[in-house]
């Protein structure tokens, strides 16, 4: 367990790259042959990589992420996965939504993790997802956790645009969802529910207004919402768990000047969100989790790369260890998963539970369901 | 007995669940003239919709076209709009629904159409053609493998879902009776078609490849012989099992809503009268889902049980726009409302699981409970939209301006929903009595937008 020396608890960022990353692209076995040969398309010339040692190195567009790696903020994940990878998108991603690969399971993990943090909701931004529609990453019953589409103009009846309205309206909206007794479960749930979004909205349109920063983020979808992070983070509302999510990485076509876009927007999303968080005194006890439903297949189709396995995650944060952890997925064609794909390294669980655990001293063991060996990442 | 020339209130309030139930909802302008016809015999014509006047896919695919899902599912949207067979298009998600087959794997849209117009064509039909449909449907039978269930490799994904989630439920089956009944289904494969790229949309056909079905002797549910999948769907149609689960499917999807389906096995039905009767009729009919309709339609239970459901996003957005009035022309907007149901939780063509949707207050998050609210506050807005300005004009000319509590009531009986709780009620007339000073059209607008804000819009 990490001590954070300014006292506050530990938050977690989740940022999801939906699709797919391609890691093999992310940190590339520049110096190896085979990379080059089965990549005739997608691959990245040794002369254009950001090496970070005799065999690795980042991708040219991810070289705010590379500047980070040598400050030593970023652990890289190699070859995450675990047995039997699921190559449908949707399957794939509930499996590390709810940390169950063997059967269909409804809770998240992040959410069972909010029940052990914040058992009675004393806060209803103790989780707060940015992104229309909550991932199941975040759901469980008996949880609430926060879904913000767009902070600056959260919450109900926002068309409405006479503000003298819309303040009477909500203030009927409320009195029509207050508790009621005898009126059945699921209407007793509803009307929680709609509270509960009341709360949330009245704590969170403060938010806006009070934050002050130099840091420029900069104009995409991942940038927007690590920057709306900050802006609740150091606004001070007691949120421990964040969930964005950053989408398109589902390179089948045209994958080369797909992915140098959602790098550039990633890695400098994440340097701007970490300089914004140093900026406000807020950085230390913030820890980022970037991961990915699944990593690509080793060959491209000659345009781009199909679902694979083998992927990578980032641990990114001030208190993190920087390096690299696990081994890089062996690039023998005798080892490979399905004959084409990279075989994973290390379980996903061991980093949820390393996570859980070590960062958000929470135990893991009923939501991964066992003990799975942790890695060591957190400066003491 | 003195005839009446209009039928009395209540009536009509009945047919507005009936059609919330076996329609996306009615206007109440509409339930006026749907009145001329008894309950019985408005059952019977949405049970029997004229198919000369249902809307063609060719006419409507001039309109809404293209190959994203998107656009499907926006065409599907305007079937349930519009189109007359009102129940048809609601069997038609019903079965989406049960047999939940998603489009994330096979990326084949066209398989994906295909099966949804299967289900419009047999979904009120017999259940033995429905499960003989079904399992010669390419789209279903790749996202189940069953085009890997091989003579002497049996794949057994297609075999275990039709019986646990599609037909007879777990408990009523062993293990045994998958893996014969696995083998019964080799060989049931489609033809590959053509490339996507370059050649675009090709239909996958059903193929039986006699050279690849075991012909070996098989017990299933006790009958032993050389059975092939269609002996099996025969047997699970007679089994009293699959008319129990087909029945609680029907009650959870119409009537109310019942705990989810993994859990049949051991929580009994929440009116096992109700669901005994629906069976009686499954079982007597040989599996004839417009009988078990029927019966369900004209009972007291159904009739009993107004605003005991949940909205899906599906129902919820269908219904909102119906009211609003502002898709009753096919254009190519409607795609922006396949995503508003997405947002909701419920993306048409990929159900979170084969397990299909989990309903009832599982719809329901902060998240989704915002989306919802501001869906429906927006789509009212400034009240501009032709099916509004007829609620307000309806509601003004019904002289009920003259008191908050007469045009709550006005405006309730108008969406729908004249059973609110006492504290809805109030909220709302208190609301009313402020803005008394407004413009009564702004007044009656802002009415409108709290009416569907209410927890009981949520219910249908």
């Amino acid at each position: 367990m990490v001590t954070i020396t300014n006292g506050k608890p530990p938050v977690l960022v989740i940022v999801q790259l939906t699709g797919g990353n391609d890691f093999m692209n992310t940190l590339i076995p520049y110096t190896s042959g085979l990379y080059h040969d089965v990549r005739p398309v997608v691959g990245v010339s040794e002369d254009r990589v950001l090496p970070i040692n005799d065999e690795l190195a980042f991708h040219p567009c991810a070289a705010p992420l590379k500047e980070m790696f040598d400050d030593g903020d970023v652990a890289i994940i190699q070859g995450i996965g675990y047995e039997n990878s699921n190559r449908s998108h949707f399957r794939a991603m509930d499996i590390m939504h709810t940390a169950e690969p063997n059967s269909i399971a409804t809770e998240g993990w992040l959410a069972q993790a909010l029940r052990e943090i914040d058992p009675d909701t004393k806060n209803v931004l103790t989780g707060i997802s940015f992104g229309r529609g909550l991932p199941r990453a975040m759901a469980a019953p008996g949880v609430s956790v926060t879904s913000v589409g767009d902070l600056d103009s959260y919450g109900l009846l926002t068309s409405v645009e006479i503000e003298e309205h819309r303040a009477r309206e909500l203030d009927i909206f409320k009195r029509m969802y207050t508790p009621a007794i005898g009126s059945g479960p699921v209407m007793s749930y509803l009307h929680q529910t709609g509270g509960d979004v009341m709360t949330g909205a009245d704590l969170l349109k403060t938010v806006p207004a009070n934050y002050r920063s130099t840091v420029e983020y900069a104009d995409n979808p991942i940038a927007k919402s690590l920057r709306d992070v900050a802006r609740v983070h150091t606004s001070g509302l007691g949120t421990r768990i964040f969930y964005t999510q950053h989408a398109g990485y589902d390179h089948h076509a045209i994958e080369v000047p797909n992915h140098e876009r959602l790098l550039t927007e990633l890695s400098g999303a994440l340097r701007d969100f970490m300089a914004d968080l140093r900026e406000h005194d807020a950085a230390e006890e913030v820890m980022i989790y970037v991961f990915t439903e699944f990593g690509r297949r080793i060959a491209d189709n000659g345009s781009g790369t199909d679902h694979g396995s083998g992927g990578g995650a980032f641990i990114v944060g001030e208190r993190v260890v920087g390096g690299l952890y696990s081994d890089y997925p062996s690039l023998d064609p005798a080892d490979w998963a399905n004959g084409e794909d990279l075989a994973h390294t290390i379980d996903f669980r061991s980093i949820y539970a390393t996570l859980l655990e070590q960062w958000m001293s929470v135990d893991s063991s009923e939501i991964v369901r066992g003990k799975y060996e942790q890695i060591n990442p957190f400066a003491a | 007995m003195t005839t009446v020339a209009h039928p009395a209130d209540t009536d009509i309030d009945l047919l507005g669940h009936l059609y919330r139930r076996a329609g996306f909802g009615a206007t109440r302008e509409q339930l006026e003239s749907y009145a001329k016809l008894s309950y019985e015999d408005t059952v019977e014509a949405l049970l029997n919709p004229d198919p000369k006047r249902d809307i063609q896919d060719d006419v409507l695919e001039r309109y809404i076209h293209g190959e994203g899902p998107p656009i499907f599912v926006a065409g599907w949207l305007y079937r349930m709009i519009n189109s007359e067979a009102q129940l048809q298009e609601k069997m038609t998600l019903f079965w989406h629904h049960v047999f939940a087959t998603g489009l994330v794997k096979n990326e084949h849209v066209l398989a994906a159409k295909n099966q949804i117009k299967m289900f419009r064509r047999n979904g009120m039909g017999d259940m033995t053609t429905i499960l003989n449909d079904l399992s010669r449907d390419p789209a279903m039978l790749f996202w189940l493998d069953n085009n890997e269930n091989r003579n002497g490799e049996p794949n057994e994904n297609y075999g275990r879902e039709l019986l646990e989630l599609f037909s007879l439920g777990v408990g009523n089956y062993s293990e045994l009776d998958i893996k014969d009944a696995s083998r019964a289904f080799t060989g049931w494969t489609f033809e590959q078609p053509p490339p996507l790229y370059p050649h675009g949309y090709y239909p996958a056909k059903f193929l039986f490849r006699e050279d690849d079905h075991d012909n070996g002797e098989k017990t299933f549910l006790g009958v032993t012989g050389n059975l092939n999948g269609g002996d099996i769907i025969d047997i699970i149609v007679k089994s009293p099992a699959s008319a129990r689960f087909i029945c609680r499917h029907l009650y959870n999807f119409f009537v109310a809503d019942e705990p989810q389906v993994p859990s049949w096995n051991d929580v009994p039905p929440l009116d096992p009268e109700g669901i005994a009767m629906m069976e009686a009729k499954f079982i007597e009919t040989g599996g004839d889902i417009r009988s078990v309709l029927r019966v369900m339609f004209n009972s007291d239970f159904f009739k009993a049980a107004r605003y005991k459901k949940v909205k899906s996003p599906t129902e919820f957005i269908v219904g909102v726009l119906k009211m609003v009035g502002s898709q009753t022309e096919m254009a190519p907007g409607m795609t922006k409302y396949a995503g508003a149901i997405d947002v909701m939780g419920q993306k048409l063509l990929d159900p979170p699981t084969v397990e299909g949707w989990h309903t009832g207050g599982e719809w329901i998050d902060g998240g989704n409970l915002t989306e919802r609210v501001n869906f429906a506050v927006d789509e009212i807005g400034e009240g501009l939209a032709p099916g509004i300005q007829a609620l307000v004009q309806r509601i003004k000319d019904s002289e009920s301006l003259g008191s908050a509590e007469s045009l709550v009531n006005a405006v309730l009986t108008e969406t729908g929903y004249v059973e609110v709780s006492d504290r809805t009620r109030e909220a709302l007339i208190d609301f009313a009595n402020d803005a008394e000073g407004e413009d009564q059209t702004t007044r009656v607008i802002r009415m409108l937008r709290l009416a569907v804000a209410t927890p009981e819009y949520q219910f249908a």
